[in-house]
């Protein structure tokens, strides 16, 4: 489906709600396509194509509120399902704060390119993708004896969407990424110990084309012989690749659900400071190439640049059109765009060195975290640090603490910001970590 | 696409889309026996056997050794509450055909939204480049195969209205509410699904399936003081609208109340290696992550499983059976047939001690030379299949509860858990511990919240040294992650003890 095609289909969709029963409406309509390709032996192991498209509907009906997908697009089929939609909801409760977004918060076009698109994406030939998967194999096969399996994959996809309301917004997006990944396992004693190291970009040209296998494999061998070490209360430095996964409770915390549900450990604490000084965080969501960057949200509401954490302050909750109502506030968007944390001046090497005793986290292996308490456990690997130097691998081990602590025994920020992702986070070094090992 | 490469297990705490019309259609020009159930599979899709046939053709047309295509037409209905009503719907509807190639251990695969034939073929070419030599594919006759029936029902999902589901959730909530002044709020809902498949293979085979679901939960928050915590309760089962009652509404909000409650009076235990007395039903978590997705003969096969030189060898005390079963009535991991159109069995992952099969699908039954176990699933039809699990559990041991709590002088007991992760290769599993108790000298004494538990799989497995003769089947919400792909499951477990794993905890 071209643009004006999925605009004018979302049109029929919406003015269809409106005519069945809908005082207000939303329709998105969404296609994308994909491929990729994976590599195992030399030889082409799966060869994966995806052509998708959907649509979705946000329906208001006599004061209740329901929401509707399908992947069943022709009319006919859409007709039916909008009126049995529409049907359902009104057995529903009423729902005073259930309401499309104030119009004047709309993004209401205008906005610069955010370079979220490779207009090539079509022109890439099937073949130099293979030969991308064919060659970071390439660079594993034969390099060490303790090899036991590799494979790599090529993969990218492009998907483009539009989205509008009865009350006027419209709006559209187009997406696009190309990745690598290598994924390798080595023997080392009983185990098998595993790395996967991916690059990925939102133009082709812009993607690191070679790599992947060679560090992959040269950290799946870093890791033989890994174990757990003795229980202990130590600093922890955590590798930016994985900081998101730690503190993606904190952003959990301060989303307007949590908060208004009671689900959240941070609770009443805007512009208190709840965390090291050390740590200031911005949502930017314009961020050229960002791979968070937006206009507008899920809602249509306009982006801004926010500050989340000043200096160890919580500046801001997410809060998108029907919390805000609930909590009887203003909107400020229900999602993350680009989380940018303001770097600090050591590198990941200079971080280590400034260590005498603690652990390198550089994987994280299940756990949770309470939201209502910020208690949180969590399985890592990584490597033990002993007077500035990597000493050895370390697994099955755990950490376990409570969120409101950790965020203020943040120590240092390194100066070793991840750009490839939407949380553009440093290296982070923590104080005072309980480690469950032997 | 591939990103999420981790292997997890979780759990979680919509409209009546109505059934299809369904036109008339072309009647098939070939002379084929087809029963009037699987007519009615065809007319639900909208296809022939011709057009099955010409898409497999196409499928086989550049000398791939096998195909198959599966049709799938998913309802899902939700239905949510929130601050005391019943106040939030969401439907979506899924509606497709995956088409699948092998070349060897290659696959090539695509799919389709749209059942036209020209889609179809579309579709069928894009799979068949996996091979790359030009074959001529005689179509096999069709072997139609009728599948168990595990999950019987009488209520369709399909056939309720939300007018006749909303009491229910909005029950749970008030009977919340009344069981404890400290309840602040709850979120309660209620998911049902329904899918119609219809598979059919190079092989001729013609085959398909009604799959039912629904789950049930409630989130209990609740304040004393300053401190808030919250707990659930579900389950989730493969049956009709029958299965909704008083009773469940009183169990689960009973469930959810005092799970909450034990929060309260909750700490933690000393950081450390220590004895782990699972209790039965959902500690079957243990066997899901230490050796579950170990035994899956994809990893297997490539060699990266630390299980991957195990097999006929002793892994577990002689009194230790663990099984992979697909065919537990009205199981929420039970399934008719596979998602390769193979049947389903009860499969021995252990037995007497001894690893006696890994979980397979159709590429690593190949590869080793066995029969498929009817492990091979995928979340839609937008995913090709991967050896995967159902029901995870272990049979009942030697042992009664009191001598293995008697075994105890310092350790854990652990019930209740909210996820788990595994890394194959290391044979590292972790679960996450919603609540439990420290164990004393035998005897249970402070509640405990909020841990996760590590340990290595071969060890944890050889570990075992007792287990008790109670074993209970977790009805919860699981829903086991692999290469990006969901599917429901369910465990099980007896009382054991595991000798010792690393507990999260404090040095103080």
């Amino acid at each position: 489906m071209t643009k004006e095609e999925k605009y004018t289909l979302a049109k029929w969709a919406m003015n269809h709600a409106l005519e069945n029963g809908a005082q207000q409406v939303s329709v998105s309509i969404s296609n994308s396509t994909g491929s990729s390709v994976e590599v195992r032996e030399e030889k082409i192991d799966k060869l994966e194509q995806a052509i998708q498209s959907g649509l979705s509907i946000r329906l208001f009906v006599d004061g209740k509120y329901s929401a509707h997908s399908t992947s069943r697009m022709k009319k006919e089929d859409l007709a039916r399902f909008i009126e049995e939609a529409i049907d359902g909801t009104r057995y529903l409760s009423e729902d005073p704060f259930r309401t499309l977004p104030e119009p004047e918060l709309y993004y209401k076009g205008g906005g610069k390119d955010l370079g979220a698109l490779d207009a090539n994406f079509n022109n890439i030939d099937p073949k130099t993708k293979i030969d991308l998967a064919f060659a970071a194999e390439q660079e594993v096969l034969g390099k060490d004896e303790r090899l036991i399996s590799v494979s790599s994959s090529y993969y990218d996809g492009l998907s483009e969407r539009v989205m509008v309301t009865s009350n006027g917004f419209e709006g559209d997006t187009a997406n696009s990424y190309f990745a690598i990944r290598t994924e390798v396992s080595v023997k080392g004693g009983d185990a098998r110990p595993e790395f996967s190291w991916g690059e990925s970009a939102i133009k082709f040209n812009d993607l690191k084309k070679d790599g992947t296998g060679t560090t992959a494999l040269k950290r799946a061998i870093e890791k033989i012989g890994a174990e757990k070490i003795k229980s202990g209360t130590m600093p922890m430095l955590v590798e930016n690749r994985v900081v998101g996964r730690l503190l993606g409770p904190v952003l959990e915390a301060i989303n307007g659900a949590s908060i208004q549900q009671k689900n959240s450990f941070l609770i009443d604490k805007l512009n208190e400071k709840v965390a090291s000084d050390k740590l200031s965080i911005t949502d930017d969501p314009f961020i050229v190439g960002g791979r968070g960057s937006r206009l507008f949200d899920g809602e249509g509401l306009a982006t801004k640049k926010r500050s989340i954490f000043d200096k160890g302050v919580l500046k801001t909750y997410y809060i998108d059109t029907y919390y805000a109502k609930k909590l009887e506030t203003e909107p400020t968007g229900g999602s993350t765009t680009n989380i940018v944390f303001e770097p600090g001046t050591k590198d990941l090497e200079g971080l280590i060195a400034s260590i005498d005793k603690g652990i390198f986290v550089t994987g994280f292996n299940g756990g949770n975290c309470n939201g209502s308490t910020g208690d949180f456990s969590y399985g890592i690997d990584g490597f033990l640090i002993e007077k500035g130097q990597v000493v050895k691998p370390v697994s099955e081990m755990n950490i376990t603490g409570n969120m409101k602590t950790l965020l203020m025994n943040i120590k240092e920020l390194g100066s070793d910001v991840k750009t490839d992702s939407s949380v553009r986070t440093p290296s982070i070094l923590f104080d005072a970590v309980d480690f469950s090992g032997s | 696409m591939k990103v999420d490469r981790r292997n997890f297990i979780k759990t979680s705490g919509m409209f009546a889309a109505g059934s299809m019309i369904l036109p008339p259609l072309a009647q098939s020009c070939q002379n084929v026996q087809i029963s009037a159930d699987v007519k009615s599979y065809l007319d639900h899709f909208e296809v022939t056997t011709e057009m099955l046939q010409k898409v497999i053709a196409t499928a086989m047309s550049k000398g791939g050794d096998y195909a198959d295509l599966f049709f799938e037409h998913k309802k899902f209905n939700s239905l949510g509450l929130q601050d005391g009503k019943v106040n939030s719907a969401y439907s979506n509807i899924d509606f497709g055909v995956g088409i699948r190639v092998l070349n060897g251990d290659q696959t090539g695969f695509a799919y389709s939204e749209n059942l036209a034939l020209d889609e179809m073929i579309n579709a069928a070419k894009l799979a068949a480049n996996i091979a790359n030599s030009s074959a001529s594919f005689d179509a096999k006759s069709f072997n139609e195969k009728i599948p168990a029936n595990f999950y019987k029902i009488s209520q369709k999902w399909e056939d309720v209205s939300v007018k006749d589901k909303v009491p229910f959730v909005q029950k749970i909530n008030d009977k919340i509410f009344a069981l404890d002044d400290k309840v602040i709020k709850v979120n309660a809902g209620m998911r049902d699904e329904t899918s119609y498949v219809l598979f059919y293979n190079s092989e001729g085979r013609l085959t398909y399936d009604y799959r039912p679901m629904v789950s049930f939960y409630a989130v209990c928050i609740m304040q004393d003081g300053q401190q808030i915590e919250n707990a659930y309760a579900a389950r989730s089962v493969r049956r009709g609208f029958e299965w909704l009652s008083e009773e469940l509404v009183d169990e689960l909000a009973n469930e959810a109340v005092d799970r909450t409650n034990l929060l309260f009076k909750a700490g933690k235990p000393k950081a450390g290696e220590m004895p782990v007395v699972l209790g039965a039903g959902g500690s079957g978590i243990l066997l899901h992550e230490a050796i579950g997705h170990t035994f899956e003969a994809d990893f297997n096969r490539k060699g990266t499983s630390i299980f991957s030189d195990k097999l006929n060898k002793k892994v577990a005390e002689p009194f230790i059976n663990i099984i992979d079963d697909g065919t537990l009535p009205n199981d929420r991991g039970a399934i008719n047939i596979d998602d390769e159109g193979n049947d389903v069995q009860k499969t021995y992952l252990v037995k007497d001690g001894m690893l006696n099969s890994y979980i397979h699908d159709r590429i690593s039954a190949k590869h080793y030379g066995v029969e498929p176990t009817g492990n091979g699933r995928r979340e839609s039809f937008r995913h090709m299949p991967l050896p995967r699990m159902r029901s995870t559990y272990m049979e009942n041991g030697p042992h009664t509860t009191e001598e293995i709590f008697a075994a105890v002088d310092y350790g854990v007991y652990v019930d209740n858990f909210s996820n788990g992760e595994v890394k194959i290769g290391a044979g590292d599993f972790t679960f996450f511990v919603k609540s439990g108790y420290i164990i004393e000298n035998g005897k249970l004494t402070t509640p405990i919240k909020d841990i996760n538990i590590v340990g290595n799989g071969p060890q944890a497995l050889a570990d075992i040294t007792m287990a008790a003769n109670d074993y209970k089947n977790d009805s919860g919400t699981w829903t086991c992650g692999k290469d990006g792909q969901s599917v429901p499951v369910t465990l099980g477990l007896p009382t054991v003890l595991v000798k010792k794993m690393t507990v999260g905890g404090t040095n103080a």
